[in-house]
């Protein structure tokens, strides 16, 4: 560190919302594409498995693999081909996603009581129904607590974009990193955790609202 | 839930597409401008010179800094992704072509880089008088203990001594290579660390490194009161800084860009060049800011 | 496809297995400090886990505890461990190993805690109801009965830890650390893509044998009868 040089200069942060207030916005962005491409296609992939159990064990390997590869070796690999873009990004954050959100979606709907199910066809239901209005619904709880932990792991990895051009509030940790200045990289960690708690409590609050039967446990 | 996912889909494909498509220009006399820089802070700062210098005149500029090395930025300029980024005129030349010899006269320097930029369809505009150079740096006493003044003054100490420095180093000829066909000098060890920049700085404080590239505009050499070795063989060649951007770019934009972008170079000095780093780097000053500033006391933006 | 070849010829090669950048050299680097911050990790988080699912207080911040754990940016942890390591251990030691360490030991404690708590409180009463009426301690019952029953929860949250360990662990290059990251972060500094992508093969097979010797070892170590009973992983 620069000697003499405070940990935070409080009037640079200060006057540094307007930057705040950008890079924000380009987290979320990024956070948002990233969990929402990555849930449609968590989600197709996770009826394919419940309809053709044997798809599940490739996927699983696929998907647990992309995720043991460092978040800054799946972003460079990458770089030859789509270039320092968003789609870059996207790419390797979506990927991370997968692997929670299917394990979710398929324990969530798996882990619907049998005798609901025999009910449902009991009564008359389709299969096609008994997905989208029986099952689903009573998934809900295990599924959003999937997109919990996916948008927040993928918080937390839009700050390695910054090695690739992008960032959100990752570009401030790492222009802090570079200059030597803690102020901007605090700044950069502590909105970013911020930005997760907070995307976290929203999520929760949705569940809540999804699933009111649950209220009463 | 299903209905919210129907109505999401195409929202979200087309955000996606959207920002994939950020980089199309909107053509006219004065068309967007992608601007990229490598990774350490006086290329921020030369950054937002042009980009400021371009926004005041009615220019829309994309700003892609901080990208990482040359070894990133400039295929990035080849295949489009930037349009313009400020380079150093001899380093570039080593980079481009490594058989060119570039020499310590800035114009004839440029004129050989010009003549390799030709197959990629770049073309580098007016040069400045600021000029940035490796730097080896070793502090104060590791000069004393060495007797170290010159570069020279290395050779027979080197196999004790640990080279510190950006990634590239080893196979850059201003750099590891360099000093050792002209100088003789094989250092113990290389760790590399980044581009002139506070890790360098922490290596060579705590003494993880013994011998440090930074950079010869970098205030932090006086700051630290580390000794800059003297390069008695020069193995320097003539670093001017200078744009350098991509020919199609240059035929839509016309002369009357060339002429603003080129209204920096003559203003910009070594020591301008130092006294903006020295506010970004030890004062904590926006790059954006001393930019701003710089372009108005210059009397190039209002 | 020629990466393929070019990441082949790279592992051929012995340039790569000499010198201070050899694969073995850094391998074990990686290994070590991966290895050091899950074990400081379990010493820190395994008995605070425990304590409050057998007493169940805090229960609010242990579960969530390993959410915002994975929140914590990585880069910003390492850098920031830079001044504490020197400001601890001084200067000379305020790059590579001990920031790095300092970084990955808060990245390993969210699951291990979260998990460990979360198997001590899913234990049944019935049955630590039944160990009190027969006079167990409170000790006791938490060694005889919860921490078996919990293990393969626990051991699974390590599991989780190590992994991630390990997958982090490449971000300490750029503060100056060797390890297997020193072969992406150069890889890409440089554009050498054979060298980017053994590298990242290098950091996935680690963490696949990571988990191959957690799975051998959960086997061994959780008892037949606990391993029934929940329905085998």
């Amino acid at each position: 560190m620069t000697p003499g040089e405070p940990l935070i200069r409080w009037d640079w942060i200060v006057s540094h919302f307007d930057e705040f207030a950008f890079r924000f916005v380009e987290h979320v962005e990024l956070t948002v594409i990233a969990v929402g491409v990555g849930f449609v296609i968590a989600f197709g992939l996770s009826l394919l498995i419940l309809r053709a159990p044997r798809a599940e064990g490739p996927i699983t390997w696929v998907t647990g693999t992309l995720y043991t590869i460092p978040s800054l070796a799946l972003f460079a690999l990458l770089i030859p081909y789509t270039g320092l873009t968003v789609i870059t990004a996207e790419i390797g954050l979506v990927s991370y996603t997968l692997l929670i959100l299917i394990r979710n979606i398929v324990r969530g709907i798996r882990g619907v009581p049998a005798d609901v199910r025999e009910a449902a066809v009991g009564m008359g239901y389709a299969p096609r129904e008994i997905l989208w209005r029986i099952e689903l619904p009573l998934a809900l709880a295990v599924i959003v607590a999937g997109v919990r932990i996916a948008t927040i792991s993928t918080i937390g990895l839009v700050t390695v974009t910054a090695l690739i051009g992008q960032g959100g509030f990752g570009f401030l940790i790492l222009i802090g990193i570079q200059r030597f200045f803690t102020t901007e990289l605090i700044a950069g960690a502590v909105l970013s955790v911020a930005l997760a708690i907070v995307a976290d409590a929203l999520l929760v609050l949705l569940q809540r609202r999804l699933t009111p039967w649950t209220r009463a446990a | 839930m299903k209905r919210a996912i129907h109505v999401a889909i195409p929202f979200i494909v087309a955000a996606l597409v959207a920002s994939a498509c950020g980089g199309a220009t909107s053509g006219g006399a004065k068309p967007a401008i992608t601007i990229g820089s490598t990774n350490f802070s006086e290329q921020l700062v030369l950054g937002e010179l042009y980009s400021q210098l371009l926004e005041a005149n009615g220019y829309t500029v994309n700003r892609k800094f901080n990208l990482g090395n040359r070894e990133i930025v400039f295929p990035a300029l080849q295949s489009g992704q930037i349009d313009l980024e400020a380079d150093y005129l001899a380093t570039l030349l080593a980079f481009v072509d490594k058989a060119a010899t570039g020499s310590t006269d800035p114009k004839q320097t440029a004129a050989t880089l010009q003549k390799a930029l030709d197959s990629k369809s770049l073309t580098v505009l007016d040069y400045a008088p600021a000029v940035d150079q490796n730097g080896f740096v070793v502090t104060k006493a590791t000069a004393d203990k060495y007797k170290l003044a010159r570069l020279s003054d290395v050779a027979a100490v080197a196999n004790q001594l640990v080279l510190g420095g950006p990634a590239e180093c080893p196979s850059r000829p201003f750099c590891a290579q360099g000093l050792k066909s002209k100088y003789g000098i094989t250092f113990k060890d290389f760790k590399a660390l980044d581009t002139g920049g506070p890790l360098t700085v922490q290596a060579l404080t705590g003494g993880q490194i013994d011998v440090g590239l930074l950079f010869t505009s970098d205030s932090t050499i006086a700051v630290r009161g580390f000794v800059l070795l003297d390069d008695d063989k020069q193995l320097q060649l003539s670093d001017n800084i200078a744009p350098v951007v991509r020919n199609d770019y240059l035929t839509r934009a016309g002369d009357a860009f060339k002429k603003l972008v080129n209204a920096i170079a003559p203003k910009l000095t070594t020591a301008e060049l130092t006294g903006m780093n020295k506010l970004v780097e030890v004062d904590k000053k926006d790059p954006k800011d001393v930019a701003k500033e710089w372009l108005k006391t210059q009397g190039l933006i209002k | 496809m020629t990466l393929l070849g070019d990441v082949v010829r790279w592992f051929v090669d012995p340039a790569h297995y000499q010198g201070s950048d050899a694969v073995q050299t850094r391998i074990l680097e990686h290994a070590q400090v991966s290895g050091l911050a899950v074990l400081v990790g379990v010493l820190i988080a395994l008995p605070i886990g425990l304590y409050l699912g057998h007493t169940g207080r805090l229960g609010f911040i242990a579960v969530n505890v390993a959410n915002i754990g994975r929140a914590i940016p990585s880069l910003a942890a390492i850098a920031l461990a830079i001044p504490v390591a020197g400001t601890l251990l001084g200067v000379q030691n305020g790059l590579g190993f001990w920031p790095t360490l300092f970084a990955l030991i808060p990245l390993a404690i969210p699951p291990i805690l979260t998990n460990a708590y979360v198997a001590v409180r899913g234990v049944d009463r019935d049955v630590i109801e039944a160990a009190r009426g027969m006079g167990v301690s409170e000790a006791g019952i938490l060694r005889r009965i919860e921490l078996p029953l919990a293990l393969p929860l626990v051991l699974a949250g390590v599991r989780t830890a190590a992994v991630n360990v390990v997958a982090t662990a490449t971000l300490g290059a750029l503060v100056a650390f060797g390890g297997l990251g020193r072969f992406i972060v150069d890889g890409l500094a440089l554009q050498e893509y054979d060298r980017l992508f053994a590298g990242a093969l290098l950091v996935a097979l680690l963490a696949i044998a990571v988990e191959v010797a957690f799975g051998t070892f959960e086997r061994a170590a959780v008892s037949p009868g606990i391993r029934l009973e929940q329905g085998a992983l």
